[in-house]
Formats: structure tokens, C-alpha cells, sequence
């Protein structure tokens, strides 16, 4: 599958730091454009840095840094004149834990991204986009009398919703998502991945999970990560059932430690 | 310790408490208490309405200086306001480097510098240039004094939101300095305009400032190049005058001017009620 997609991103020889602390050792890896990539692997060991390399998210916390080359389509978004916040712009990242704008309504937190970055589409434009953005998220039904209800009034899981569709608003064309699931129910769990699987068709998306069946469902290729290092990488059906590493088979397994 | 000795210290602190807010409180409704019994006497429509009468005659305001008051204390609140945010954010951005840390060593300072030292400080740098007394003087005294409440409170209330909005934004393709004032400083707003209320009620009681800048004014103010009339300056002049009628209008100007420090407190209060940081 891999062969016949091209590929996204090529991550190559990524190193990044908490101050002194090293949480990525020489990460290489490459993802296919228009396929779900899951990243799994025990708590700490990097998952989350990875992905915020990825839309280059790492460098906002103090004192962390970045070595190593990451390719979208083929141009390095770690080469010197590069502005972060336009990669941001074409990799956008829905996180862990839902963070809705609490001063905004549930439409200006979807119309968020244009508005702060200043692209004044007509009324009836960002109304049509609020829409779609909020149908893609699966939102749109519970949420489409009350858009005017603060953006913080609504429930976790159509928080997480929301943060999903305010994404999408601003047209990425790869999504990373940090456990979107982690605080979520089976129902608004089962929700989210099918959105994933329908998203599948126009973005490239990257997904950090701790549940291996979810991994399972959603994802095309999996990486496993140890230790702040890639362990393995490749076809989802393929880890799981033929690991090629000892670790990974222990992982998956549920015999870590 | 045994259940009887803790009931007891239990008992013998909650006293301590209750007491301890009945003295706090005694104070209060005694001033209030005392001055609607010396000043609702003086007031009327003309208290609001008219300048003061010349010495001698009865009746008269202090409608300038209600009128003054205001002035001075929105020009304070239009200089201060911007300058106090802008240092805040600076502190919450920065505040670890060096100069953040002196910035706020200087603003902790500063708050504490006696209010009649900062009205010589205006007078050097504003009264002696301008050759003159005006309301400008007065207003960049107060404005100096409101600094350090506003920049702490603006610090303090943009450490209070979450990283995690300040990321959503940033992860939007937003640009750094349009996260700041449009996600965190909207967020953070409702704290912000407390502060600020904090230090508009400071600033609107202090006198001491205004002597030498804005100082004082019997009639209606030229303009802002001008002296002005302000509460504060008129209440004390009256205060220390040997009439009778003027100790009325002083009590009446107080009462007055509680009031307009109340009032605007607590409607800014309602305002902004659940709109900070951490009210959902
Ligand atoms: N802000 C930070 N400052 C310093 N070290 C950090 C910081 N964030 C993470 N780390 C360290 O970097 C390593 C990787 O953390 P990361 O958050 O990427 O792990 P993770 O795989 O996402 O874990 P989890 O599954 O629990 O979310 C950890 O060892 C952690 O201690
Ligand atoms: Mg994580």
C-alpha cells in the first residue's frame, strides 16, 4: 500500500529536546498522503513530541529544540526561512484534551482560524464553512440550534468534536491528532473513528492512540514507539500480526515491562 | 489532642474569625453611617448642578469638580490602561529573562512609592514644561500610579490561562502576537477589568497628586491644558476652610464621591461577572 501512495511527509533523522532531556532519538519515517498513520507505544516514550515536530508545535514550549530534516511534499519545514505558522496553517492538530475557546460561541470557535488569521469570507461563506466543518466532525446535527451556545457548554466528547471541526475550518491538508479519544466514551469514541475514516479521503492523518484496537480500526500503516525512538514502522495488519521485533510483539501482546 | 480540647480550639477560632470580621467591617459602616448623616444633608440638585458659591454666599456644588473627577480619572485610565497591559503581557511573556524580572522589581516599587512623591515627579516632568498646572499633569500622575496595579493584574491573569488555548491557537496557524491579544488577553479580560477597577478606585480618592498637578479649580476648566476641579482637591479645600456651609459640602463631595467608586465597581463587577480565566 505504502509503494503505491506517495508519500506526505518523510520525516528523516528527527532529534528533539526538553532543554537537556533528548525525547526523540534520529526518528526516520515516512507518511503515506490520504492514510491514517497510527503512533503507539508506551506513556512517555515521545509520541506526543513526535507529532508536535510534525506542524512544528515543539519549539513553542521554552527550551525545547529540534534537529533533523521533516519533508511535506518533499520541501523541509525545518529549513531556515520557513515561517512556523504557515506550516501550522497546512498541518493542523487536534489535542489530547479538548480545548474549545471558552470566550467564543460554538460557531466562532469553528470560525476561529480564519478569523484570527484575519481571512474576512461573507456571512453566508463562513456560514456555509462553520457548517461543513461541523458536519465533517459529526457535529453538526447536535450542535446546529444552539450555535450561539458558548463553545465550553456543550459535553466532552462534542467538545472534542468541535476542536475537530475547528480544524478542519481552516482547510489542513494533514491533521494530527493527539489521543483524540482518551476522554471520550465508546459512543463519542466510535464517532471520532468514523469520522477518521471518512476524513481519510482528503487529508493525511496521523493519530496518536493508546488503545491497539483502535489502532487496528482506523489506521493503514502503525509506528511503534520505545524509549523515544521508532521500534517499527509499517503496514497496521502487518504489526500486529507478524511483528518483526521482539519489542513491539511485547507490546502488543500486553507483556511490556 | 483530645475531641474536647479540639472542639474547643475549633470554637476559639471561629470566634477569633467572627470577630476578627466584625472589626474589619465596624470601620466601613461607620464611615458610611457617618457620612450620609453629615453629607445627605448638603445634597440637592444644585450640589450636581452648580460651581461653587463664592465665600460668604450660601448654596452652590461642585458639579466641576464631579465633572473634573471624571476627567482626570478616564484621562489616567486612557494613559495608564494601554501602558499597564502592554508591560503585563510583557512580564507574562518574558518575565524570566532579566529585564522581566527588573521590570517587575520596579513595578513592585513603584506600587509602593507614597502617592505625593509621584504628583512631584508630575510636576517636574509635566507641571514645570508646560509651564503650568493642567488636567493633562493630573491625569499622567494618576495614570503612573494605576501602572503597577494594572500590569501585575494583567500578569497575574495571563498566567492563569491554560497553555492548551494559547496551543489551539497557535496549532490554527495563527500568528504569535494575534494568539496574545485575541485568545489569551480576551480570555483573561474579565480579570484584567478587575484590576483596573482596583486601581480606578485608587486613584479617584487620592489627592495628594493632584495639588500639584492638577490643582484645583473654582470655575469650569478651560480645557485639559488648564487646572481642573476634581473631588478630592475640592473636598479638602473645603475641609480645611473656617465655614461652616463648605464642612457641609465637603461631607456632601465625600459622600459623593464613595458613591461613584461604589457604583462603578460593582457594575463593573456585574459586567464581567463569569467571564474570567478560570469561570466557565
Ligand atoms: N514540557 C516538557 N518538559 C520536559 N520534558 C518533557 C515535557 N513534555 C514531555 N517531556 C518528556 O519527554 C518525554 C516524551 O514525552 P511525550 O509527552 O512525548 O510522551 P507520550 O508518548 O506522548 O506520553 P503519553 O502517552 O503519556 O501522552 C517524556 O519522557 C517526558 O518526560
Ligand atoms: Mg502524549
Amino acid at each position: 500500500m505504502t509503494e503505491t501512495t506517495p508519500n506526505k511527509l518523510e520525516v528523516a533523522g528527527l532529534r528533539a529536546w526538553f532543554g537537556t532531556t533528548r525525547a526523540l532519538h534520529d526518528i526516520d519515517l515516512v507518511l503515506p498522503e490520504r492514510r491514517v498513520t497510527a503512533i503507539i507505544g508506551p506513556s512517555g516514550c515521545g509520541k506526543s513530541t513526535f507529532i508536535r515536530c510534525l506542524n512544528r508545535m515543539h519549539e513553542t514550549v521554552p527550551a525545547a529544540r529540534v534537529e533533523g530534516r521533516v519533508m511535506l511534499d518533499g520541501a523541509d519545514i525545518y529549513a531556515p526561512g520557513v515561517d512556523p505558522v504557515s506550516i501550522r496553517g497546512r498541518v493542523g492538530m487536534v489535542f489530547q484534551r479538548p480545548n474549545p475557546f471558552p470566550t467564543m460561541s460554538i460557531f466562532e470557535n469553528v470560525a476561529a482560524g480564519l478569523r484570527l488569521n484575519g481571512i474576512r469570507p461573507s456571512r453566508d461563506d463562513l456560514a456555509g464553512i462553520v457548517e461543513q466543518s461541523l458536519r465533517q466532525a459529526a457535529l453538526w446535527d447536535e450542535v446546529k440550534d444552539g450555535l450561539h451556545a458558548s463553545g465550553v457548554s456543550i459535553s466532552g466528547g462534542q467538545q472534542q468534536r468541535l476542536c475537530i471541526a475547528r480544524t478542519l475550518a481552516v482547510a489542513p491538508e494533514v491533521v494530527l491528532m493527539d489521543e483524540p479519544c482518551s476522554a471520550l466514551d465508546p459512543i463519542a469514541t466510535t464517532k471520532i473513528e468514523a469520522l477518521i475514516h471518512e476524513l481519510r479521503e482528503k487529508y493525511t492523518i496521523v493519530i496518536v492512540t493508546h488503545s491497539m484496537q483502535q489502532a487496528a480500526r482506523v489506521s493503514d500503516v502503525t509506528a511503534f514507539m520505545y524509549l523515544g525512538r521508532l521500534v517499527e514502522f509499517g503496514p497496521t495488519q502487518k504489526l500486529f500480526t507478524t511483528p518483526e521485533r521482539k519489542e513491539t510483539e511485547d507490546y502488543i501482546t500486553g507483556r511490556f515491562g | 489532642m483530645t475531641l474536647r480540647s479540639r472542639r474547643i480550639v475549633d470554637r476559639l477560632a471561629s470566634v477569633m474569625a467572627g470577630v476578627c470580621t466584625v472589626v474589619l467591617l465596624v470601620p466601613l459602616a461607620l464611615i458610611l453611617g457617618y457620612l450620609l448623616a453629615r453629607g445627605a444633608s448638603a445634597l440637592n440638585l444644585e450640589f450636581f448642578t452648580h460651581l461653587p458659591a463664592p465665600v460668604g454666599e450660601s448654596g452652590g456644588g461642585m458639579a466641576n469638580a464631579i465633572v473634573g473627577s471624571l476627567t482626570l480619572v478616564a484621562l489616567a485610565v486612557v494613559i495608564g490602561l494601554p501602558i499597564g497591559v502592554l508591560t503585563g503581557v510583557y512580564l507574562a511573556e518574558h518575565g524570566r529573562t532579566p529585564l522581566g524580572s527588573t521590570v517587575r522589581f520596579c513595578a513592585d516599587v513603584l506600587n509602593g512609592v507614597p502617592s505625593i512623591v509621584i504628583g512631584i515627579y508630575a510636576y517636574t516632568l509635566v507641571v514645570l514644561p508646560m509651564k503650568g498646572f493642567s488636567a493633562y499633569a493630573g491625569g499622567i500622575a494618576l495614570a503612573v500610579i494605576t501602572l503597577p496595579v494594572v500590569a501585575r493584574t494583567t500578569e497575574e491573569m495571563i498566567r492563569l490561562v491554560p497553555t492548551s488555548l494559547r496551543e489551539a491557537s497557535l496549532a490554527l496557524g495563527v500568528p504569535m502576537w494575534r494568539t496574545t491579544v485575541s485568545v489569551v488577553l480576551r480570555t483573561a479580560r474579565g480579570g484584567i477589568l478587575t484590576g483596573t477597577m482596583l486601581a480606578i478606585a485608587r486613584v479617584a480618592g487620592e489627592t495628594a497628586p493632584l495639588i500639584f498637578t492638577a490643582f484645583g479649580n473654582q470655575y469650569w476648566q478651560s480645557g485639559l491644558r488648564g487646572p481642573i476641579a476634581s473631588l478630592p482637591v475640592q473636598i479638602y479645600t473645603y475641609a480645611i476652610s473656617p465655614f461652616d456651609d463648605w464642612h457641609r459640602q465637603a461631607w456632601a463631595g465625600a459622600l459623593v464621591l464613595m458613591t461613584l467608586i461604589a457604583t462603578t465597581s460593582l457594575s463593573v463587577r456585574f459586567l464581567t461577572r463569569g467571564k474570567t480565566a478560570h469561570g466557565r
